[in-house]
């Protein structure tokens, strides 16, 4: 083998055509970290119950395929290749250190593993058994703070450098890595254990991936600091883990909920920024600019899951969404559809969040007028929240109320750290004079 | 062949709080005593405890040559001081949470859990 290995690298030295077979096996190499990385860890971590290890095999793996790949092209399931490869890398190496008395209980964990009948894998994987799905419950488990889970959600099921997410969330490559430290050593030592949460706990825990999701999306969408809007990577990623949990949870609506509710938000990136960076707002959007693939399968989506009859927060985020983007009704009737929306889910969750959003959507129904009077409303426990500043500005400004307007637009931008917002925020303050 | 954890299930007293009223305080005891009975009969109990005020605490301190200073008062200069405590078994965190829970529940306070170092295997 080594030798046919060889031969291939002197033959492709002179070999043009070959470099470009190598380049392009390179970047399907790449593809498969990006979809398999997830997958193959979370199988490694059930095998091996630690999550180091299984990290450590798996990129073990992809070395070698990086190393063979491009001499031999790919293997006919290059994941299920990841997977065993760095299976059998990992009890080679625990062979090799099994006398060390800190490898002793993984060996014996192995040792157990493949000795156990089938009943007894039956038991232990429950009725879920794609391992990402236990991979998510654990990195989204509410033991571990919000910002660990996000991370921890990247680092594993999304296959990121830990110098990556640092500088997604504009922290400390160092502060970012001890947080993935801490973290994975609570799960170890804490014992959080490594399964999808059993019925009675599943509503609250689904919950909590899908928020962890759906904030790694908001990152990118809306960067919470620095110069750049958007981060697509941040983006494209939650989209990939939305879709992964509706495929692994096709019966909860919430999840297919959320990744309707991405899809329709992430279809209109083109329309949202001017050439110049600026920010342009839903109403001012150029339609045409929309991701129509997006917007259909995001509302094929919604109506299929509102069908179910059990609505829920992401749901009813997504239906609005699709009524923005539904071109079969006028500005008018999408905005009557909208607040109708919002009506329904503040009897669900009444929380002054909802409250803000209803207002918004009342204000182009029956007025600016009447929108603000519903925000004056909320202005107490939504103090120190950047939207309701900018939408009572926005309206303020509609009104002709140009101090009270500028006043305001002055408090939004007390808290906007975002470079995109302040820039539009700026800009609508100069224009009051 | 289930691997079981130990973890400290501990209740801070905030001192200067209003204490709770008699009748509180009964349906307290009551339901930490129900508490206690479940954890034993589910074989999760391992020890339990309701400690006296930190204000009667004293601290014995060995120095480096060897003697031993005592000193009035508990150790830490705090205004929350451990009130009581629940030594369980439990499969994993999750158990363990929800066993929290039900203490919380029982005691009308919050919980804090802590696992235990790995015991050497014999």
């Amino acid at each position: 083998m080594d030798r046919m290995d060889s031969m291939d690298r002197v033959d492709g030295v002179d070999d043009p055509s070959r470099d470009d077979e190598r380049r392009a096996a390179r970047r399907e190499t790449e593809q498969v970290f990006r979809e398999e990385y997830g997958r193959c860890v979370a199988a490694l971590i059930r095998f091996l119950g630690d999550i180091d290890l299984a990290e450590e095999a798996v990129q073990e793996a992809f070395t070698v395929a990086l190393e063979q790949w491009p001499l031999r092209g790919l293997p006919p399931k290059p994941g299920a290749w990841i997977t065993t490869t760095a299976r059998n890398r990992a009890v080679d190496r625990l062979r090799r250190e099994a006398s060390r008395h800190d490898r002793h209980r993984q060996a014996q964990r192995l040792l157990d593993a493949t000795t156990a009948t089938p009943e007894e894998r039956a038991a232990e994987e429950g009725p879920v058994s794609d391992d990402r799905l236990r991979l998510l419950f654990t990195c989204c488990h509410p033991a571990l703070a919000p910002a660990a889970q996000v991370a921890l959600t990247l680092r594993l099921l999304g296959g990121l450098e830990t110098a990556e997410i640092a500088r997604a969330f504009l922290v400390p490559e160092a502060t970012m890595a001890q947080r993935l430290v801490r973290a994975k050593r609570k799960i170890k030592e804490a014992g959080i254990p490594y399964r999808v949460p059993r019925e009675a706990e599943l509503p609250d825990r689904l919950k909590g991936v899908l928020d962890t999701v759906y904030l790694v999306f908001n990152e990118g969408w809306t960067a919470s600091a620095g110069e750049t809007l958007v981060r697509e990577d941040l983006c494209a990623e939650a989209l990939r883990l939305a879709r992964v949990l509706v495929e692994l949870m096709p019966d909860e609506p919430e999840a297919v909920g959320l990744l309707a509710l991405l899809l329709l938000t992430h279809a209109r990136r083109a329309a949202r920024l001017r050439a110049d960076g600026t920010l342009v707002l839903l109403t001012d959007q150029d339609r045409a600019l929309w991701d129509r693939a997006e917007i259909t399968e995001g509302q094929a989506l919604v109506r299929a899951c509102l069908r179910r009859g059990s609505p829920g927060p992401y749901q009813i985020q997504a239906a609005v969404n699709a009524a923005h983007s539904d071109d079969s009704l006028d500005e008018r009737q999408r905005w009557e559809q909208v607040l109708a929306l919002y009506d329904l889910q503040l009897r669900l969750a009444p929380t002054p969040v909802v409250a803000l959003n209803r207002a918004v959507a009342l204000a182009e129904v029956s007025g600016p007028e009447a929108g603000l009077a519903a925000i004056d409303a909320l202005r107490e426990p939504l103090s120190a929240y950047q939207p309701l500043h900018a939408a009572r500005a926005d309206l303020l400004r509609r009104l002709a109320r140009d101090a009270e307007a500028a006043s305001e637009y002055r408090a939004a931008l007390e808290l906007t750290a975002n470079e995109t917002e302040r820039t539009f925020l700026e800009g609508r303050l100069a224009e009051l004079g | 062949m289930s691997a079981t954890k130990m973890y400290l299930l501990s209740v801070h007293m905030v001192e200067g709080q209003e204490p709770p009223s008699e009748e509180t305080m009964q349906t307290m005891y009551a339901d930490v005593d129900r508490f206690n009975q479940k954890l034993q009969a589910d074989g999760a109990w391992v020890f339990a405890g309701g400690l006296l005020p930190a204000d009667v605490a004293t601290v014995v301190r060995t120095q480096p040559d060897g003697k031993v200073i005592t000193t009035d008062g508990p150790f830490a200069e705090t205004k929350e001081h451990l009130g009581g405590f629940w030594v369980v078994r439990a499969a994993d965190l999750d158990a363990a949470l929800a066993l929290a829970a039900a203490g919380s529940k029982a005691c009308q306070g919050p919980v804090e859990v802590r696992p235990f170092q790995d015991m050497p295997e014999q």
